[in-house]
C-alpha cells in the first residue's frame, strides 16, 4: 500500500479505564449460573464498570488527554479532525466530537464526527484520521474508540461488556512519531449478528451465530487480505491483536490465522477488564505500544458486527521509547481498582428501571 | 426530579469550555488566581486580567461528605465535596471522586479528571466539568 | 452624619417558627404584622413604607414582586414597599434600610419584615434553593450545599484551632435550652451532647442536630423616628449602631475559610457608630445556621480572640446566666431559621430583652444588645446595637 508522501503515523497514544471492577462470579451469582462453568466459557476474570458519573464522552476525552500528553509536540489547534467511534454515545443526537474538541482545547475549523459500525466505529475512525493526514487535508488528527459497553441484565453479554477507550494522536511520520501505518484494507457484509435498533436500550445478538459466520470470517478475511496483499506472513509481525469480545475468541482467530499465542497475549486485555466495544481492540493496540521496542510489526484488526473488519499493519520508531512515560499505560488503570457488587453494578451502569 | 431551576443549554455553554479545560483568570497586577472568569480583580481591583489553562493537580484544603443532597442529585447516594487548592495557590470548589472519604485527608494530592458533573433530566442536555480523585 | 439612635424600634410581632402547613407566604406576613402594630399601638395608616426581607419567593412559591402583594393584603395598598434579598441576611439588610430611610427624615414610621414560605417543597428542592445564595455556578453546580460548605469551615477550624467536636454539640444543647423558654420557637425541648453526637451526618463532621431547621415564618418590627418614639410607647429600643459588608461569594475565594471577614467588617462599622465594644454588649442574638457558625461569630464579633470560640461555650458564657448570653431566643437552631425572616426574628428577641419582655429567658439589666445576620456563607453580613437609652 502507498501512502505517498505522507505517511500516515502515531505521535501519540493514551487510554482510560474506569475505577470499577465487578467479578464474573458476581455476576453469575446474581443470575444463578455457575461461574466456573462461565468464566471456563469465556476466559474473562473481571469487568471494568463506569463510575455513576462517567460514560462514553468522559471515557473518550480522560484517553484524548492522556493521548495528548504523549503528543507534546502537537499543539491541539493543528489538530484539523477529531473522529470518535462508539455504540453508546449518550446522546444518540449531537457530537462526542464536538465535546472532546472542546475539552481538548481544539480550534474551531476542525472536521469533527462520530462513527458508528458496532465494535469497530473506533478503527473506523482512525480511517478517516489516516486517510486524511496522508492526503494533506490535515496536520494532525485525533481518533477515539470508546464505550460503555450496553448488555441486557442476564444477558451473556453481560459478562463481558465494559467500560474503557483508547485515543491516538495521527500525523504525518517524522522523528517524533512513535509508529507508522504501512498498510490497512477493510471487508464488510451485511451480517445481521448482533445488533440494537434505535429507541432500545441494549443491543441484541444471535448467539453462535456471531462466532463462525461473523467474528471469525471477518477478521481472518481483513487479516488475510492484509498479509496477502502486502507480502507478509504471521512471523513478519512482533505482535496480533483482534478484537477481544471476550478471552476465547482472540486466542482462537489468532491461532486460525497462523499466529502464536505469544503474538496475541501482550494486546489481550479482555480476560482482564472486558469488552470495551469499540475501545476494545484499539486498548489492545495502546497496552502494546506501551511495551513495544522500536521497529516492531503490530497487525491490528477489528471487528464489528454487522458486520466488517479493518487490519492495519503497524511500524514502531525510535520515539516511542521517551513517549511511554509521559501518560499512564493500560496496565495502570488495569491495576487500579475498586470492586463493588451487582447491585451497585447495575446502579453505576444505569440499569435499575426509574433511575 | 423537579423541572425547576435546573440550568438550561445555554447557561451550560456559556461555561462549558472552562470547565472542561480548567481555564481560570489570573491578575496581572497582584498575581492572584480566580477559578471564574472575571473582568476585574477582586483583591487589588486591577483590570488586567487574562485567562490561564490551571494546573490539574492540588491538594484538598477542606472536604465533606454530602449526605442531604439537592434534588437534582437524589438516588445518588452520598459524595465528597471539596476545596482543592491547585499548585499555584487557586482554590475551586470539587467533588472527589473514585475513593471513599476514609482514604482521603486535609492535604491529600489529587488531581483532574473530566467527568459528568449532571443533566438537565434525561431527556435533556447533559453538563461536564472536571472533578478530581487522589493521585495514587 | 450618625445615624446613632436616630431610629427607634416602637413595636415587634413575629410568627411562631416552623411548619405552617395551612398558611400561605402572604399570611404569615400578615400575621407578624398585625402583631408587631398592635404592639407599636400605631394605626396601619401611619406605616409610610415598607422593606420586607426575603430569601427566595420566587424559588420557594413562585412568587416575586412582594412589595405591591404584602402592602396590598396589609390592607395599605398604594404604600411604598419593596422587597430586600441577601440570602438569610435578608431581613437584618431590610432592618438597615428602613433604618436609613427614616433617619435621613424622609418617613416617620416604617414597617420592616421578613418572610419565608418554604415548607411546601421537598426537602431536596429546599437543600437546591438553599444552594442559591452560594455561587451557582462555580459551587453548586459541582454539588456544593449550604450544610457542606459550613462543614468545609469546621474541618478547618477544628484543624487550625482545635475546635472540637463536644464544643459545636454544646452550641446546640445550649440554644435548644434557650428555645425551650421561648413559646415562638419551633423546638422547645432540650437535648444532650450525646443527642447531637448521636444524630445523623449531614456534612461530617456536621450531624443533624448542628443544623438549623429551614422554617416557615415571618417577623416584624415597626421603626419610628426617635423623636417621636414615645408617643406610641413607654420603651422605645434605639438603633445605636448598624453594619453592613460582603465578601467573596464562594468561599474557596477566601485566604482563610476558619473567620466571616464580612462580619467582622461590619461589626467594626456598628460597634464604631454605637460607641461600644464587645465587652459592652450584654445580650447578642448570632446567626448560628450551624453550629460552628455561632463559633465563628463569637470570634470575629471580638467576644473571643480567632480560635477561642469553643473555650468560650466550655466556660458557659454565653449561656442565660454568663456574662454575655447569646441566642437566648433558641438561636436560627431552636426558634427556627426562615431564611427571609432571621434576621428580624433576632431583632424582635433583643428588642423584648431591652424592653425587659422577653419572660423566662430574661436577662437581667440587658442594656445593649447586638443581632449579627449573615447571608450564605458569610458572604453579607448585617450587624445591628440597640440600646434601651439614647
Amino acid at each position: 500500500m502507498n501512502f505517498g508522501e505522507r505517511i500516515p503515523a502515531i505521535y501519540g497514544w493514551g487510554s482510560y479505564i474506569p475505577i470499577y471492577r465487578i467479578k464474573l462470579d458476581d455476576i453469575a451469582k446474581a443470575w444463578g449460573e455457575d461461574p466456573v462453568v462461565v468464566k471456563k466459557g469465556l476466559e474473562v476474570e473481571e469487568i471494568s464498570v463506569r463510575g455513576p458519573d462517567e460514560d462514553q464522552v468522559t471515557i473518550a476525552i480522560n484517553a484524548a488527554w492522556n493521548a495528548l500528553k504523549r503528543a507534546p509536540e502537537v499543539n491541539p489547534k493543528d489538530i484539523g479532525a477529531i473522529y470518535v467511534g462508539s455504540e453508546s454515545k449518550p446522546y444518540a443526537v449531537k457530537p462526542t466530537a464536538t465535546i472532546v474538541a472542546a475539552a481538548i482545547g481544539a480550534s474551531v475549523t476542525i472536521r469533527a464526527a462520530d462513527y458508528e459500525f458496532a465494535c469497530k466505529a473506533g478503527t473506523e475512525a482512525l480511517i478517516s484520521v489516516i486517510a486524511q493526514v496522508a492526503s494533506g487535508m490535515i496536520k494532525y488528527g485525533l481518533a477515539i474508540g470508546a464505550d460503555t459497553s450496553q448488555s441486557w441484565p442476564g444477558d451473556v453479554l453481560e459478562y463481558t461488556a465494559s467500560a474503557g477507550g483508547s485515543a491516538f494522536i495521527i500525523g504525518p511520520k517524522s522523528t517524533s512519531s512513535v509508529a507508522y501505518f504501512e498498510a490497512q484494507y477493510s471487508v464488510a457484509t451485511d451480517t445481521p449478528d448482533f445488533w440494537r435498533r434505535d429507541e432500545i436500550k441494549y443491543p441484541r445478538h444471535m448467539g453462535r451465530f456471531t462466532g463462525e459466520p461473523a467474528y471469525f470470517k471477518h477478521i481472518t478475511l481483513a487479516a488475510k487480505e492484509l498479509m496477502e496483499r502486502e507480502g507478509f506472513k504471521p512471523s513478519d509481525f512482533d505482535y496480533f491483536i483482534p478484537h477481544q469480545p471476550n478471552g476465547t475468541f482472540p486466542i482462537r482467530v489468532a491461532l486460525k490465522l497462523g499466529f502464536k499465542i505469544e503474538q496475541v497475549k501482550p494486546g489481550l486485555l479482555s480476560p482482564l477488564v472486558g469488552n470495551f466495544y469499540s475501545g476494545s481492540s484499539l486498548t489492545g493496540l495502546s497496552r502494546v505500544l506501551d511495551i513495544a521496542k522500536p521497529g516492531q510489526r503490530i497487525l491490528l484488526v477489528s471487528y464489528g458486527s454487522g458486520a466488517g473488519a479493518d487490519a492495519f499493519s503497524i511500524v514502531t520508531q525510535e520515539a516511542i521509547e521517551e513517549k511511554k512515560r509521559l501518560a499512564p499505560t493500560v496496565d495502570y488503570y488495569v491495576n487500579r481498582k475498586k470492586y463493588i457488587d451487582y447491585a451497585t453494578y447495575l446502579r453505576f451502569s444505569n440499569k435499575i428501571y426509574g433511575l | 426530579m423537579s423541572i425547576m431551576s435546573v440550568p438550561k443549554a445555554p447557561r451550560i455553554w456559556q461555561l462549558a469550555e472552562r470547565r472542561y479545560r480548567l481555564i481560570g483568570t489570573q491578575c496581572l497586577k497582584c498575581g492572584r488566581v480566580f477559578i471564574g472568569p472575571r473582568k476585574i480583580c477582586p483583591q487589588c481591583g486591577s483590570r488586567e486580567l487574562r485567562d490561564i489553562e490551571l494546573p490539574k493537580r492540588g491538594k484538598i484544603y477542606s472536604y465533606t461528605v454530602v449526605r442531604n443532597p439537592p434534588v437534582e442529585r437524589e438516588k445518588q447516594g452520598p459524595y465528597i465535596i471539596a476545596i482543592v487548592e491547585l499548585e499555584n495557590g487557586c482554590k475551586l470548589t470539587t467533588e472527589i471522586v473514585d475513593c471513599s472519604p476514609e482514604e482521603i485527608d486535609i492535604g491529600t494530592v489529587v488531581e483532574a479528571v473530566f467527568r459528568k458533573i449532571g443533566e438537565e433530566d434525561k431527556t435533556g442536555v447533559i453538563y461536564y466539568g472536571c472533578k478530581f480523585r487522589p493521585v495514587k | 452624619m450618625s445615624m446613632r439612635g436616630e431610629v427607634a424600634v416602637i413595636g415587634v410581632g413575629m410568627t411562631k417558627f416552623g411548619e405552617h402547613w395551612d398558611k400561605q407566604l402572604r399570611d404569615l406576613f400578615v400575621e407578624a404584622a398585625l402583631e408587631a402594630i398592635e404592639d407599636a399601638q400605631v394605626d396601619l395608616r401611619d406605616i409610610k413604607a415598607m422593606f420586607i426581607g426575603n430569601m427566595g419567593s420566587g424559588l420557594w412559591v413562585e412568587q416575586e414582586h412582594l412589595g405591591p402583594l404584602l402592602a396590598d393584603y396589609l390592607g395599605i395598598p398604594g404604600t411604598p414597599s419593596l422587597k430586600i434579598e441577601s440570602a438569610c441576611a435578608s431581613s437584618g439588610m431590610a432592618f438597615r434600610l428602613g433604618v436609613i430611610s427614616v433617619a435621613v427624615g424622609l418617613y416617620d414610621i416604617v414597617l420592616v419584615g421578613g418572610v419565608e414560605k418554604t415548607s411546601d417543597v421537598t426537602h431536596g428542592e429546599s437543600i437546591h434553593h438553599l444552594a442559591s445564595v452560594a455561587d451557582r455556578e462555580w459551587e453548586a453546580f459541582y454539588g456544593m450545599t449550604l450544610p457542606a460548605l459550613f462543614a468545609l469551615i469546621a474541618k478547618r477550624h477544628m484543624m487550625q484551632y482545635g475546635t472540637t467536636r463536644e464544643q459545636l454539640a454544646k452550641v446546640a444543647v445550649k440554644n435548644h435550652k434557650h428555645g425551650s423558654y421561648n413559646p415562638k420557637a419551633q423546638f422547645q425541648r432540650p437535648i444532650s451532647i450525646e443527642d447531637v453526637l448521636n444524630s445523623p451526618l449531614v456534612a461530617d463532621p456536621l450531624r443533624l442536630l448542628d443544623c438549623s431547621p429551614i422554617s416557615d415564618g415571618a417577623a416584624v418590627a415597626i421603626i419610628a423616628r426617635s423623636d417621636i418614639a414615645r408617643k406610641f410607647t413607654d420603651t422605645p429600643v434605639y438603633v445605636l449602631g448598624s453594619g453592613v459588608a460582603t465578601d467573596t461569594i464562594a468561599l474557596h475565594d477566601r485566604d482563610d475559610i476558619t473567620t466571616f471577614k464580612s462580619i467582622v467588617l461590619a461589626a467594626r462599622e456598628a460597634y464604631k457608630m454605637a460607641k461600644v465594644e464587645p465587652k459592652d454588649i450584654n445580650v447578642a442574638e448570632v446567626h448560628d445556621s450551624f453550629t460552628i457558625a455561632e463559633i465563628l461569630a463569637y470570634e470575629d464579633l471580638g467576644f473571643v480572640k480567632k480560635g477561642e470560640g469553643g473555650k468560650l461555650i466550655d466556660e458557659g458564657v454565653t449561656e442565660l446566666g454568663g456574662k454575655i448570653p447569646v441566642n437566648t431566643s433558641g438561636g436560627l437552631k431552636a426558634r427556627g431559621h426562615s431564611p427571609g425572616a432571621t434576621g428580624i426574628a433576632q431583632i424582635v428577641e433583643i428588642v423584648l430583652q431591652l424592653r425587659n419582655d422577653a419572660g423566662k429567658r430574661q436577662v437581667s439589666n440587658a442594656e445593649i444588645g447586638l443581632t449579627q445576620n449573615i447571608g450564605g456563607s458569610g458572604a453579607s453580613c448585617v450587624i445591628h446595637i440597640f440600646g434601651n437609652k439614647r
